[in-house]
C-alpha cells in the first residue's frame, strides 16, 4: 500500500519529530499533575463501584470527601491512595465501600500517612489496583480467546455501526441486528452532553438525549449481547463506546474491566468542541490511553470535528497536523500501531470541481504516512441534505475511497443523515452500498496508482506541507498557547479557563498513585 | 377558481408518487399485498409493488409505486411564516459586523437548580446540535456560557458586567412549574435592574415551554424542543442587527 504517493521519507519524520517536539512539554505537565477523574479511576480499579440514593458515585463521594479532609495540607495535590488506605489499615472501614459510606455522612476523617504508615499504605494501595488491573488484563486474553473462537472480521475496512436510541434495551436488539447485517463494529453513541459531566452515571439507563449513557452496567449488557451474536454468526463484534470528557480516565477503566473494543479517545476534542480545561484533558488523556494500551483497546481519534466546523479543503493540514500529535500522545502512553484508530472524514463539498479526488489524495496521505494504523474513516454529514438519493451516492463514493485507501475502520454513512436517526431499512440500505462497493472494488487498491505529478500526489505533497508549517508554528509558540490562540478549530482555549480546572492539582513529593506507578512500569514481556 | 393540481411523473396528470417503508412481518406474498393494500388507503390505486425485500427475519422493506387520488389545492395553503429570516453563520457574522461594528456577546446559563446544561450546551458549544454547530462557531458572537444552576441575580451581574446584548437562559427541570417561576424572577430581575431601552434581548429555551408564552412570562422569545442554534442565532440578528433587505 505505501509508496504511491512519492512521499519523502525525510519530509514525513521531520514532521514526526517536529509532533515530538510539540507534544514533548504536554507529557511533562500532564506528568506533574492529577485530576479528580484520575484519583477516582484509580478507586474505581480498586473496585470501588455503586453510587448513593441521590445517584452520585461513591469513587465521588470518597474523592471530595478526603480532599476536604487535606484541604490545608493542599488536598488533592498527594493522590487520594495514602490518604484512603491508611483509613483502611487504621480500620475506619472494612472495605472501599463501607469507607466511602462512612466518609459521605462524616465519620471518617481522612490524614496523610508517614513514615512507616505511608509504606504500609502505599503496599495496600498497590495491591488492591494491581488486582484491578489483573482484571483488565484477563478481559484482553478474554478477547483474544474469543477473536480465535468465533473468529474476527472477515476483511478490513471493519463496517461500524451506531446505535442510539437512549435505552440500553431498545439498543441491545437493534445491535444484534445490525451485528446480523454485516457490522463488525457496533458503536453505542452517548447522550448529549455526557462529556461534561463530571462523574459517570450507574446502572442500566432507558432515558438518554441522543444517546445512551456510558454506564459500567451498559457496558456490560451490551458486551453480553453481542458475545451472544458473535457466537450466533461466527465472528467476534467489537464494542465501543467514548471515553472523551471530563471523565476519561474512569470511562476507561470500566471499558478495560468490562471488556469494550475501542473507544473514541482524542487528545484535544474535549478541549476545542467541549471547553475543557486543557490541562485537565491533557492529564486525563494520557492515564486514559495508558488504561486503554494495558486493556488492548483500539483508539479512535476525532479529527472527524475539525472538518466539521471548518472546510475540508482548507482544513486538511489540520487533520494531519492533529493525527501527528494523537499519535504522539498515544505512543508516549503505551498505544501500539494497531491501537491507533486515526481518524478523518468524507467533507469535502461535493459541489467543488474534483472533490472526490482531494478525498482521495488526502486519505491516501493518512494511509502513507500512517501505514500501520487502522485507519477510522467518517462519512460525509455537512454536505448529506434530505434528499436521500444524492446522499447515497455520495456515500458510496466514500465507500470507493475507503476501498481504494485501505481505510481499517469504516463508519457506515447513512443517506438520512441530518433527517432522522437511521431506520431500519436506513440501515439496510447503507449497508448494501457499503457490501455493493466492497465486492465489487475491495480491491481495486491493487491497481490505483495515482500519477506521481498528478492532482492526488501534488495535493498530499502540499497538505503535508502545510502540516509541517502548522507544526512549526506550535512548536514555536508552545501548544498550551497555539490552542489559547485558537490554531485549531478556530476555538480559543487558555490553560487556565474551561470546564474542570478545579478538578486539576499539581502532584506534590509525597503523591502516590499505585495505577498510575503500575501503568508507567515499562510492559512486562510476559504479559 | 383556483387550479388544483395532481403529482407529476412523466405526464401532466398522471398523478404518480414513489414510496419506501417497512412493515414489520417477514417477507411473503401476503406481506407484498399487506404493502399494496397500505398504500390503496394512503390514496394510491393501482399501488404496483415494485420492489420488496427482507430485512432480517422479521420486516420487510417496499417500494411502491402508483397513481394518487387525491389532488392539492395551493390556494389553500396556510403557513405560518417564521418572523425573522434563517440566516448562514456567514450571513449573521456580517450582518452583526456591519450594523454593531463589534462583536455581540451572548450570556447563557441554566438558572435555578436546573442542573441540564443539555439544552444550553447544544446552543451554545462548538459541537453544536443536528448538524449546526452552535453559537461559539460565529466569528462575531462572543458567548459566555456559565454552565448549571446559576442563580438570578448572579446572572445579572455577569450580564452587566459583560455587557451582554443577549441573555439566553435554558430550562429543563420543570418539577411543580418550576421552568415558568425562575423564568419570571428571571425577566423581572432584569427589568428591575435595566433601563427599559438598554435591557439586553431575553431568550428562554427548553423542551417543555410553550412558544406562546413570551409576553405572559416577560421574554422576547421562547424556543421549543428541537430548536437549532442557527434558528437563535437568526432570531437574535434579526432583532438586534437586522441583514440589510435585498430591494
Amino acid at each position: 500500500m505505501t509508496g504511491k504517493l512519492d512521499l519523502d521519507p525525510r519530509t514525513v519524520r521531520h514532521a514526526r519529530s517536529l509532533a515530538r517536539k510539540a507534544g514533548r512539554p504536554i507529557v511533562t505537565m500532564a506528568k506533574k499533575h492529577t485530576t479528580v477523574s484520575v484519583e477516582r479511576a484509580t478507586l474505581r480499579l480498586a473496585g470501588l463501584g455503586g453510587a448513593d440514593e441521590e445517584g452520585t458515585p461513591w469513587v465521588n463521594r470518597l474523592v471530595d470527601v478526603v480532599r476536604a479532609d487535606l484541604d490545608d495540607r493542599g488536598g488533592l495535590e498527594h493522590g487520594v491512595a495514602l490518604p484512603v488506605w491508611d483509613a483502611l489499615l487504621r480500620g475506619e472501614g472494612d472495605d472501599l465501600l463501607t469507607l466511602a459510606q462512612k466518609a459521605a455522612a462524616g465519620s471518617v476523617t481522612f490524614r496523610l500517612p508517614e513514615g512507616k504508615d505511608a509504606t504500609r499504605a502505599r503496599a495496600a494501595a498497590r495491591k488492591q489496583v494491581d488486582a484491578g488491573l489483573r482484571s483488565v488484563d484477563a478481559r484482553r486474553r478474554e478477547r483474544e480467546r474469543l477473536i480465535g473462537r468465533h473468529g474476527d472480521a472477515p476483511r478490513q475496512p471493519w463496517i461500524y455501526l451506531i446505535v442510539a436510541t437512549g435505552d440500553i434495551h431498545e439498543d441491545i436488539p437493534q445491535a444484534q441486528q445490525a451485528a446480523r447485517e454485516g457490522a463488525d463494529v457496533i458503536a453505542v453513541i452517548r447522550s448529549t452532553g455526557q462529556s461534561l459531566l463530571d462523574f459517570v452515571p450507574e446502572g442500566a439507563t432507558r432515558e438518554g438525549f441522543a444517546g445512551t449513557y456510558a454506564t459500567q452496567e451498559n457496558f456490560r449488557l451490551m458486551r453480553a449481547a453481542l458475545d451472544d451474536s458473535s457466537k450466533e454468526l461466527g465472528r467476534y463484534i467489537r464494542l465501543t463506546n467514548y471515553a472523551s470528557g471530563l471523565c476519561m480516565p474512569e470511562i476507561a477503566v470500566l471499558a478495560g474491566l468490562e471488556r469494550l473494543d475501542m473507544m473514541l479517545n482524542d487528545s484535544m476534542y474535549g478541549i476545542l468542541f467541549r471547553d475543557i480545561n486543557p490541562v485537565r484533558t491533557f492529564v486525563d488523556q494520557r492515564f486514559s490511553r495508558q488504561v486503554h494500551a494495558r486493556a488492548g483497546i483500539i483508539i479512535n481519534t476525532g479529527e472527524d470535528n475539525y472538518l466539521t466546523t471548518a472546510d475540508a479543503v482548507e482544513a486538511a493540514h489540520t487533520v494531519t497536523t492533529s493525527q501527528l500529535l494523537n499519535e504522539y500522545f498515544a505512543k508516549e502512553a503505551g498505544l501500539e500501531d494497531w491501537q491507533l484508530g486515526l481518524g478523518h472524514a468524507f467533507e469535502i463539498d461535493p459541489a467543488i470541481p474534483d472533490s472526490f479526488r482531494m478525498e482521495l489524495a488526502h486519505a491516501l496521505l493518512a494511509r502513507e504516512i500512517f501505514p500501520k494504523a487502522p485507519l477510522k474513516w467518517m462519512p460525509p454529514t455537512r454536505h448529506m441534505t434530505g434528499d436521500v438519493f444524492h446522499g447515497n451516492l455520495l456515500d458510496g463514493f466514500f465507500n470507493l475511497a475507503g476501498a481504494l485507501t485501505g481505510q481499517g475502520i469504516l463508519l457506515v454513512g447513512m443517506m438520512t443523515e441530518a433527517v432522522v436517526t437511521p431506520w431500519l431499512s436506513d440501515r439496510d440500505v447503507a449497508l448494501q452500498n457499503v457490501r455493493y462497493v466492497l465486492d465489487a472494488a475491495g480491491s481495486l487498491h491493487e491497481d490505483f496508482h495515482p500519477a506521481p505529478d498528478g492532482l492526488i500526489a501534488t495535493r498530499a505533497r502540499h497538505v503535508l506541507g502545510e502540516s509541517i508549517e502548522l507544526l512549526d508554528r506550535i512548536v514555536d509558540d508552545g501548544m498550551l498557547d497555539a490552542i489559547a490562540d485558537g490554531t485549531f478549530g478556530l476555538m480559543k482555549r487558555p490553560a487556565d479557563a474551561g470546564r474542570g480546572l478545579d478538578g486539576v492539582a499539581v502532584k506534590s513529593d509525597a503523591y502516590y498513585n499505585p495505577a498510575s506507578e503500575a501503568l508507567d512500569a515499562p510492559p512486562k514481556a510476559a504479559r | 377558481m383556483s387550479e388544483v393540481l395532481v403529482p407529476y411523473g412523466d405526464t401532466r396528470g398522471d398523478a404518480m408518487v414513489q414510496v419506501s417503508f417497512t412493515l414489520p412481518m417477514a417477507h411473503s406474498k401476503v406481506a407484498e399485498g399487506a404493502a399494496a393494500q397500505l398504500a390503496n388507503k394512503m390514496g394510491m390505486d393501482p399501488a404496483l409493488v415494485v420492489h420488496a425485500k427482507p430485512l432480517g427475519p422479521d420486516h420487510t422493506f417496499f417500494v411502491v409505486y402508483g397513481r394518487v387520488n387525491h389532488v392539492v389545492d395551493p390556494s389553500q395553503v396556510v403557513v405560518v411564516e417564521r418572523d425573522y429570516p434563517l440566516l448562514s453563520p456567514k450571513e449573521v457574522n456580517a450582518a452583526i459586523k456591519r450594523h454593531l461594528r463589534r462583536r455581540l456577546t451572548v450570556v447563557g446559563a441554566c438558572i435555578g437548580t436546573d442542573a441540564h446544561t443539555v439544552g444550553i450546551d447544544a446552543i451554545l458549544n462548538i459541537k453544536g446540535f443536528a448538524g449546526e454547530k452552535g453559537l461559539e462557531y460565529y466569528r462575531e458572537l462572543k458567548v459566555v456560557n456559565l454552565g448549571a444552576q446559576v442563580a438570578v441575580p448572579q446572572l445579572v451581574e455577569r450580564a452587566r458586567e459583560e455587557k451582554a446584548d443577549v441573555v439566553l437562559v435554558s430550562q429543563v427541570v420543570t418539577q411543580r412549574d418550576a421552568h415558568l417561576l425562575n423564568t419570571r424572577e428571571m425577566s423581572a430581575a432584569f427589568r428591575e435592574s435595566y433601563p427599559s431601552d438598554k435591557r439586553p434581548l431575553l431568550v428562554v429555551g427548553g423542551p417543555r415551554f410553550d412558544e406562546m408564552m413570551a409576553d405572559e412570562l416577560g421574554v422576547d422569545r421562547i424556543f421549543g424542543r428541537g430548536t437549532t442554534p442557527g434558528e437563535v442565532a437568526s432570531f437574535i440578528t434579526s432583532r438586534l442587527a437586522p441583514p440589510r433587505s435585498t430591494t
